[in-house]
């Protein structure tokens, strides 16, 4: 009996301790979630504050303090702007360059990555330095050259110095895809060459089946690039007929090059929303294999 | 492994095939044919095009009528111009402003997160977001979030008794506007560091706590030294870019108020694009590009001293 009860006391003396620890561990969890939380809702309000500004009445925006949800939810923002720019064209362009483009750097980059991941070739060294280095290049240098260049070839206008360059491989792609190459086992190589595969036969049959993660990582990566891209579509068209949806935008807020900023702050906010879905849709689906695909590659030096 | 590929691979060769070049030679050949595609763009979009630039840089051309040279004199000009020297300020200002924020901003969000968080993926993608989303949307909608009267910004520190400032339309506050913006946008990096925090190996925090090592010592003693690459590799990345910074200013304030966002490539834009003075929009790249370098280079030789391998004795 006794003993029983100097158990149940020494147990007790025991529990204050682990209760204090456990107290404090449960003080720091919910310290930790409120920081996150709190945190996450500053990330996300600009977001919320678009889609309600998309979705209630144009003199409801303006209004002080903010009504974040309508009295009544108004869809015509969503479906005005499309009879008053050609937001189909700007979509079909966009779609044209940004699929172009992927499907061409994925084997473009595979394959140079691939040279100086496997292929003892001389000079390969000197050349990743180089590649390396031209890591650190701002476009600007390059810039008006490469524009000379277009338009003499009278490609001004067209989508060729959209898709061309991003063709021949960017630096950043190829230095990504030939560290995740460098993880995969070099034996496999060599005992695929003994039984008589050539460096075509190798990099075709036995690497590529197996990089679907980094051409997971690289297909994301450039479809976003090239759909949020802004600057060369700025540079190169001019034909409203020729817009992406980046130059879509802005055409729209300046109402078809009007002058003055448009006053369909709904109408733009929608648009916007619907220029960023496809995007948020490739990132979603492939959240997983893309974070795994950052995670593997990583970043060594 | 993947056997099924392999097997593939030797049925459709069979043989090797006997070959009249030495392996060394058959290498080089098939070397340089796969990456064909780079050396064209290193030859004529990089290389040729940086000596073309720098060609262009001593003329005075319009690219139609007028191919003048006139030796340094873009540049001697481009010292002398107000505008130039607002624009290195702005744009110094910015990255300055941006880049440390941005990183602390980034690694504080992936220590947090790599607290074993429940919905970690939710919490990833609601940081991540706005990485993803166009220069051109994220500009758009900064626009009006930053409206002095009714945008959210302004009405959020009205809550707190604060009364913001004017944000965009004011020449001290447009620059911090944009900074703002760039740190919303930098959970791209937190993915980066989350990766790297979460190749830390746990034996040596074990090893550390058994030394008597608390949290604060195991958060500068090994979390930062380990993560020291990761964060190497995005200050020279993030220096870059933010030199480089256009879209903001090109969308939202047209470089005003009275030049105060006037950024430098914004400047090049405005001179080559709009004036056409192609001679004097190349030296301005060419300025850009030095003082990217010049920035990049101090990153790099300082980083024998902070930036930590593992697996690398110190020397």
């Amino acid at each position: 009996m006794r003993s029983q009860i100097q158990q149940a006391i020494e147990v007790q003396q025991i529990d204050w301790e682990r209760v204090v620890r456990q107290v404090r561990q449960v003080v720091g969890r919910l310290l930790l979630y409120a920081v996150l939380v709190a945190g996450g809702i500053l990330m996300a309000m600009p977001f919320l504050w678009m889609l309600s500004a998309s979705l209630k009445p144009t003199n409801l925006i303006g209004v002080v303090p903010i009504v974040w949800i309508p009295p009544k939810i108004v869809w015509t923002h969503y479906i005005d702007p499309w009879a008053v720019l050609p937001f189909l064209t700007f979509y079909r362009n966009t779609i044209v360059i940004t699929f172009a483009n992927v499907v061409c750097i994925l084997l473009t980059t595979s394959m140079v990555a691939f040279a100086f991941a496997r292929i003892p070739f001389w000079g390969r060294d000197v050349h990743f330095l180089i590649l390396l280095a031209t890591m650190m290049l701002p476009g600007q240098v390059t810039l008006i050259p490469t524009y000379l260049l277009w338009s003499k070839l009278r490609a001004v206008n067209t989508f060729w110095p959209l898709m061309v360059p991003e063709w021949l491989s960017a630096a950043f792609d190829v230095f990504l895809f030939r560290q995740f190459y460098m993880t995969i086992s070099p034996e496999l190589d060599d005992s695929a060459r003994i039984d008589g595969c050539g460096w075509f036969g190798i990099y075709s049959r036995i690497l590529l089946p197996l990089c679907k993660p980094a051409l997971g990582v690289l297909a994301i990566m450039n479809f976003s690039y090239n759909w949020n891209n802004f600057f060369d579509p700025l540079i190169y068209l001019n034909d409203p007929q020729r817009f992406t949806i980046a130059l879509g935008l802005l055409y729209f807020r300046v109402r078809g090059g009007a002058g003055a900023e448009t006053q369909d702050i709904g109408g733009l906010m929608a648009m916007t929303i619907v220029s960023m879905i496809p995007v948020l849709i490739v990132f979603f689906i492939a959240q997983r294999r893309f974070i795994q695909g950052i995670v593997i590659t990583g970043i060594k030096g | 492994m993947d056997r099924g590929a392999l097997r593939r691979g030797v049925v459709a060769r069979g043989v090797a095939r006997r070959s009249y070049l030495s392996p060394q030679a058959r290498n080089n050949v098939a070397g340089y044919l796969f990456i064909l595609p780079w050396l064209i763009k290193l030859l004529f979009l990089i290389a040729g095009a940086m000596l073309a630039s720098l060609g262009v840089s001593f003329l005075e051309t319009d690219f139609l009528t007028k191919f003048n040279f006139v030796g340094l004199r873009n540049y001697t000009k481009m010292f002398e111009d107000p505008l130039f020297w607002q624009s290195l300020k702005v744009t110094a200002f910015y990255t300055f402003g941006t880049v440390p924020l941005a990183i602390v901003f980034a690694l504080s969000i992936a220590l947090l997160l790599n607290q074993k968080v429940a919905a970690l993926g939710v919490a990833r993608t609601v940081y991540y977001l706005p990485s993803i989303v166009s220069g051109v949307a994220i500009s758009i909608l900064w626009t009006y979030l930053l409206n002095p009267r009714y945008g959210l910004v302004n009405q959020g520190l009205a809550m707190l008794g604060i009364e913001g400032p004017k944000w965009i339309y004011s020449t001290t506050w447009a620059v911090p506007s944009f900074i703002l913006m760039g740190v919303w946008a930098a959970g791209g990096n937190m993915l980066l560091y989350l990766a790297g925090l979460q190749g830390i190996p746990t034996a040596l925090y074990e090893a550390a706590k058994i030394d008597g090592a608390n949290a604060w010592h195991c958060f500068w003693r090994i979390t930062i030294p380990m993560l020291t690459p990761t964060i190497y590799f995005n200050l020279i990345m993030n220096i870059i870019g933010s030199w480089q910074v256009f879209t903001q200013s090109y969308i939202m304030t047209s470089g005003g108020p009275n030049n105060a966002t006037l950024t430098m490539v914004l400047f090049l834009f405005r001179k080559g694009f709009q004036q056409f003075h192609f001679g004097y929009a190349a030296a301005i790249a060419w300025v850009v590009f030095a003082i990217v370098m010049v920035f990049t280079l101090l990153v790099i030789r300082s980083s024998e001293a902070w930036v930590y391998y593992a697996g690398e004795l110190r020397r």
